[in-house]
């Protein structure tokens, strides 16, 4: 309506012939564009802080759980030799790495429990084979001992380099003769400033007394011109009649779980910065070297959960159409004054807490509950018959249509208002009966409102969490409490973030659906 | 409808009953857990079910023990001290943002309207374990897990739709020629809002906020993830209460809570007559 | 003169800012199980402690049951929130490997017994980790109702008797996760109890324990927090259930339900506090206040005083009294009392941290079926 109100006024004083001229001489169709970008971006400026607090507070979040679901850098954070060792190895080839790949694993671990990283990774990777929890955590106990005999070596031929002195200066010096030492070195600078020290003070790893022999041993000193070179020299004649170090012995030492080729294979198989392991998972699948393999079915659970979450929303769907109509065609069709009574019965559970709800189920449903014990009371159960209605899935769809009838009344009633009763009347004085009037007649014109009711309902019932786990017991959870329980008690945080994402897209795919049936400016609240 | 005419067959009447019976019923489903609580958060023992001395009517088997307990236990009273700033805090964001954005959305020319009003309405959508978990996740990354902010954000995050939505419904009977007229007669901008558009979608606002006060007020998941001991609200001590130590103090929480809803849709009805009454009188 | 007065200042203001940078948070967040063991921590030594520090105000908060994950997400955020966690071995074990509990000397920071034995000592073995501070020692048991008449007079005395559907009618209620569950199965399944871990690595064993909890599966309820057992045995909702020993003492004794214990094949389990790593240097302060005072021998014995859980340190042993209210002796109901010991196992907290992610899948998706 504005807008043609401001063509007449702008119009007037233009001439009949030439462009159209504004009162300040401009063209009108400029002037008007102008109109119509200020008007633009002033809409834009009301909405924007609005918008940006949302993208930060709840997009970014919901961006970050996607994101979650398919991020895997922490075995290539914590395994980087090992990654880049194995990266060539065929695992359908041969059963195991080379022995390069023993020797990467063993720094790495080295370095992980220094940094105490080294279980975290464990447990990423114990999702996907198990075992290789305590494998981490054992290795990371004992790796300090797997190059005992370069450290005594060492030590024995120039005691001070016991302390940390000799070290830090051929660290700082970052020779390139000496890659595998700058690397070993890299990492203990780090981790002791990480933790507050100063690496050139502290007591140093083994894991450098080791680099540094494996560079000696391999005639480092051929090239080398930096400093130390006299003790280096030394030390290396020191090293010629020490036994050169077998990794791979060793590490099986350590735990004979290193040759098992699974465990290699997995590594390989989650090596990658991004993996679909979260999400096959969640579709009761098994990501390994193999390939993708359907889960046995014994360990099946995800589709179950999802069948049942879908399954069951629909049955409480159905019960608040079935519960709502009856309701909401009654309040349409009697006085104002009477249905503003009636929705107080709707509107106070509505209003009520959740929990305030939940707990009365509780209540209720018990076995030596409200209900129960009145059944037992008229004598229509026997005492030591009650029936079972809390811990299971009827206990769940119980609770959860008594708290989403309203979400089906409100919708079901604004959109009965709205048919004329003429019509009703109509077909009943063109001789019909009260159903086919009803049926023919007024029944079509409130599906809108069952459609918009039972989208709402099954849309807030498919991620319910709380009362599920308050009155589901086994069988009346849904794939909520599951997410829940990945990320609060088996910290499979990937996991829980593939199960929400695809729980998103369902919801997503039904917001949709909703847009187009009702329209997302149509929804209306009390 | 009230009487039936005289006309109507036997058939007709039986239906008539039948039909109201079976309103009744459901009416009575929707109404009696609701009640069936309040007498309980009296009980004089810490059971869940009714005693046979409460059945008696008996005096003694009623006290106002757990309504004691739940004002002097400290941690009932921090979680509703708790509740009682979290939620207005979380309203006030919602309400302010809320309806800047509703009076943007409301202009005729807005470009990716439907785009942005997907993006506001998605709070409610969501939903809310994956809104939790997902707040849980980026809220650690930024360091607002655990903190006061971090879960008055989140909570205003959920209410902003009902906002955005009570508040464009008004806008939409709102008659624009209105603040025309103001603009006229001299008025600037500023004035014109809190003169003359802002008593008109008042009561719009305010049932915004009422919405997002209880969404905030009533709200579980989202805190029981984002928040920590420190930000333990009034529904986080009822859930662990049903999880952990079940005791009849919930009950008498519960009735309170009753109680406060009573109220609050009290103000919501009144505000929506009179809301349709100023739309009844303005013109056009 | 003026120098030196203002010298005298500077120090006397250092003085106090050093006063002040040494001084101790008084703001506390405990972090425990709630029910009856809160209460017996609240009285046996905060309210003690607040006592003798009235200015200490100590906030609860009942997340121990998701310790890890939540100390993880404070940890990623940089906001530690906590100050003291309540948490089983098990978990001690996987916060220390992951870095997120502080390692502690325990001679250094925990009182010696009264005789002068260090700490180390007196707690003995009960120290599985380097991050583990002891508290007590608690059981998985077995409460029954001893008035149900189907039973016709007989009580359960034995482990397998919870399978026993014929002479113990009735709904049962058991651990929704795997822990304890699988190793009972086992047992009443014919293995040996030395074989039972060895046999649950096998897919074959799994199943067979699965196999063995279908018996009663349809007469089941599965609890998530502790205090679930305890309240459906008084509501005489079950009939028999597992849960930790000293929810089923308060039940029994302090509540007075018609409910019996019955020790047979109890699982033991440890339960300690762990400092979170990383705290500030005030808070930290207040938490090793705290912390040398609530481990010291008489108030481990204290809290037996409470709650039916054995005080982890030896020397507290001989002075565990009699209940605070009832005034009944303490000792019959430890699970540690040699003749409720019987039978008992410790269950194995390294193996269960390999086969928990493997195991509890299984277990769900056949909970779920």
């Amino acid at each position: 309506m504005s807008d043609q109100s401001l063509t007449s006024s702008a119009a007037a004083p233009t001439p009949s012939n030439g462009p159209m001229l504004a009162a300040d001489g401009t063209p009108l169709k400029k002037s008007l564009n102008r109109a119509l970008r200020r008007q633009k971006t002033r809409a834009l400026m009301l909405i924007a802080p609005l918008l940006i607090f949302i993208l930060v507070t709840f997009i970014a979040p919901i961006a970050d759980m996607l994101f979650r679901s398919v991020e895997n850098q922490i075995v290539s954070e914590t395994l980087p030799r090992t990654v880049v060792a194995i990266n060539e190895w065929e695992p359908e080839e041969t059963p195991l790495p080379p022995n390069d790949a023993f020797e990467a694993i063993y720094r790495d671990i080295f370095v992980a429990a220094e940094e105490k990283t080294h279980t975290r990774l464990g447990s990423r990777l114990n999702y996907e084979t198990t075992g290789i929890s305590s494998l981490f955590r054992k290795s990371g106990r004992a790796v300090d001992d797997v190059g005992e005999r370069y450290v005594d070596a060492i030590s024995d031929a120039l005691p001070d380099w016991k302390g940390a002195g000799p070290w830090a200066v051929l660290g700082d010096a970052a020779h390139p003769a000496l890659p595998g030492y700058n690397d070993a070195w890299k990492d203990f600078a780090r981790v002791s400033t990480a933790s507050g020290d100063d690496p050139a003070t502290e007591k140093p790893w083994e894991l450098l007394f080791v680099a540094l022999a494996e560079e000696l041993r391999a005639g480092a000193l051929n090239e080398y011109d930096g400093p130390l070179g006299t003790e280096l020299a030394q030390l290396s004649t020191a090293l010629e009649p020490v036994a050169p170090v077998d990794y791979r012995a060793a590490m099986v030492e350590v735990d004979e779980d290193w040759e098992d080729p699974d465990i290699w294979a997995t590594i390989k198989t989650y090596a990658p910065p991004f993996t679909p392991g979260y999400f096959l998972n969640a579709a009761d699948m098994k990501y390994s070297a193999d390939g993708i393999e359907v889960k046995q079915e014994s360990e099946r659970l995800y589709g179950m959960l999802f069948q049942r979450t879908l399954l069951m929303s629909l049955t409480i769907t159905l019960a608040t159409i079935l519960l709502g109509y009856p309701v909401a065609f009654l309040m349409a069709n009697l006085p104002m004054r009477i249905s503003n009574l009636l929705m107080i019965f709707v509107l106070l559970p509505f209003w009520t807490s959740l929990l305030v709800r939940t707990s009365a189920w509780k209540v209720l449903l018990q076995q030596e509950g409200v209900i129960n014990d009145l059944l037992v009371w008229i004598g229509l159960i026997a005492d030591d018959g009650r029936l079972v209605m809390i811990n299971n899935a009827t206990g769940t769809i119980i609770a959860m249509t008594h708290i989403l009838l309203p979400f089906m009344i409100l919708p079901l009633y604004s959109v009965m208002q709205t048919i004329p009763p003429s019509y009703v009347r109509a077909a009943k004085s063109l001789g019909a009966t009260n159903w086919t009037a009803f049926w023919r007649v007024y029944f079509p014109q409130s599906v809108p409102g069952i459609g918009a009711g039972s989208i709402l309902v099954f849309i807030v019932a498919i991620g319910y969490y709380i009362t599920p786990e308050l009155v589901g017991g086994t069988t009346g959870v849904f794939i909520s409490n599951r997410i829940a329980y990945h990320i609060s008690t088996s910290l499979n945080w990937g996991l829980a973030a593939a199960l929400g994402s695809i729980l998103l897209v369902v919801v997503l795919i039904l917001y949709w659906t909703y847009d187009r049936i009702v329209g997302i400016d149509n929804v209306k609240l009390g | 409808m009230a009487a039936l005419p005289p006309y109507t067959t036997l058939g007709q009447r039986i239906w008539h009953y039948t039909f109201r019976t079976i309103v009744g019923l459901v009416l009575f489903f929707l109404i009696a857990p609701i009640l069936v609580i309040i007498p309980l958060s009296f009980n004089a023992e810490n059971f869940f079910t009714y005693t046979p001395g409460m059945l008696a009517l008996d005096s003694e088997a009623y006290s106002l023990k757990h309504y004691r307990d739940f004002f002097n236990n400290s941690d009932w009273q921090q979680a509703m001290r708790n509740s009682l700033m979290i939620a207005p805090a979380a309203t006030l964001i919602s309400v302010g943002l809320g309806t800047l954005a509703a009076i943007g959305l409301s202009q005729s020319h807005v470009p990716f309207r439907r785009a942005i009003m997907a993006i506001l309405i998605s709070p409610m959508i969501v939903p809310l374990i994956i809104s939790a978990a997902g707040m849980y996740f980026f809220y650690s990354r930024v360091g607002l897990q655990g903190t006061y902010l971090g879960v008055v954000l989140g909570h205003a995050a959920l209410g902003i739709p009902f906002v955005i939505i009570t508040v464009t419904a008004t806008l939409v009977g709102f008659d624009r020629s209105l603040t025309r007229a103001a603009a006229n007669m001299g008025a600037n901008p500023v004035t014109t809002f809190f003169r003359v558009q802002m008593p008109l979608i008042l009561p719009g606002v305010i049932s915004g906020g009422l919405f997002a006060f209880i969404t905030s007020f009533d709200e579980v998941v989202v805190v029981l993830f984002v928040g920590s001991a420190g930000q333990k609200t009034l529904p986080w001590q009822m859930f662990i209460g049903l999880r952990e130590q079940i005791s009849p103090t919930i009950l008498a929480v519960a009735t309170i809570l009753v109680a406060l809803s009573i109220m609050l849709l009290t103000t919501v009805e009144l505000l929506r007559r009179r809301s349709e009454r100023l739309r009844g009188i303005s013109p056009g | 003169m003026k120098l030196k007065t203002t010298l005298l200042a500077t120090s006397v203001l250092t003085m106090f800012g050093g006063v002040a940078s040494a001084q101790m948070a008084n703001d506390m967040t405990i972090v425990s199980w709630g029910g009856a063991y809160q209460n017996s921590q609240l009285k046996a030594y905060v309210e003690p402690y607040q006592e003798m520090n009235p200015d200490v105000s100590v906030v609860w908060d009942e997340s121990s049951a998701e310790a890890v994950a939540k100390l993880r997400a404070q940890d990623e955020a940089g906001n530690l929130t906590w100050d003291l966690v309540d948490v089983t071995a098990a978990d001690a074990m996987r916060l220390c490997d992951e870095g997120l509990a502080m390692e502690v000397d325990h001679d250094e920071i925990l009182a010696p017994a009264p005789d002068g034995t260090p700490a180390s000592e007196d707690f003995g073995d009960m120290i599985v980790s380097d991050c583990f501070i002891p508290q007590i020692a608690y059981s998985y048991t077995f409460g029954y109702r001893n008035d149900v008449a189907e039973w016709n007079g007989n009580e359960p005395t034995e482990i397998c008797d919870v399978f026993d559907l014929e002479t113990f009618p009735g709904k049962r209620s058991l651990e929704r996760r795997p822990h304890n569950n699988m190793e009972w199965a086992l047992i009443c399944d014919g293995v040996p109890r030395d074989e039972v871990y060895d046999t649950l690595e096998t897919s074959e064993g799994q199943d067979r324990a699965l196999a063995k909890l279908d018996e009663i599966k349809d007469q089941t309820i599965w609890w998530t927090a502790g205090a679930d057992t305890p309240q459906l045995l008084a509501d005489g909702e079950i009939v028999f259930g597992s849960t930790y020993n000293g929810r089923l003492f308060s039940l029994i004794v302090e509540q007075d339900q018609p409910v019996s214990m019955m020790w047979d094949s109890q699982s033991y389990d440890l339960d300690g506090w762990i400092i979170p790593a990383g705290l500030e240097e005030d808070r930290l302060a207040r938490v090793l206040d705290f912390l040398y005072f609530a481990t010291d021998t008489q108030r481990l014995a204290d809290q037996a005083k409470y709650i039916s859980y054995g005080p982890a340190r030896k020397s507290s042993a001989p002075l565990v009294s009699d209940h605070a209210e009832l005034g009944i002796a303490m000792g019959p109901h430890m699970p540690t009392n040699p003749e409720n010991a019987v039978n008992s196992f410790v269950q194995n907290y390294e193996w269960w941290a390999d086969y928990r992610d493997d195991l509890d899948s299984k277990f769900q998706a056949w909970l779920a079926r």
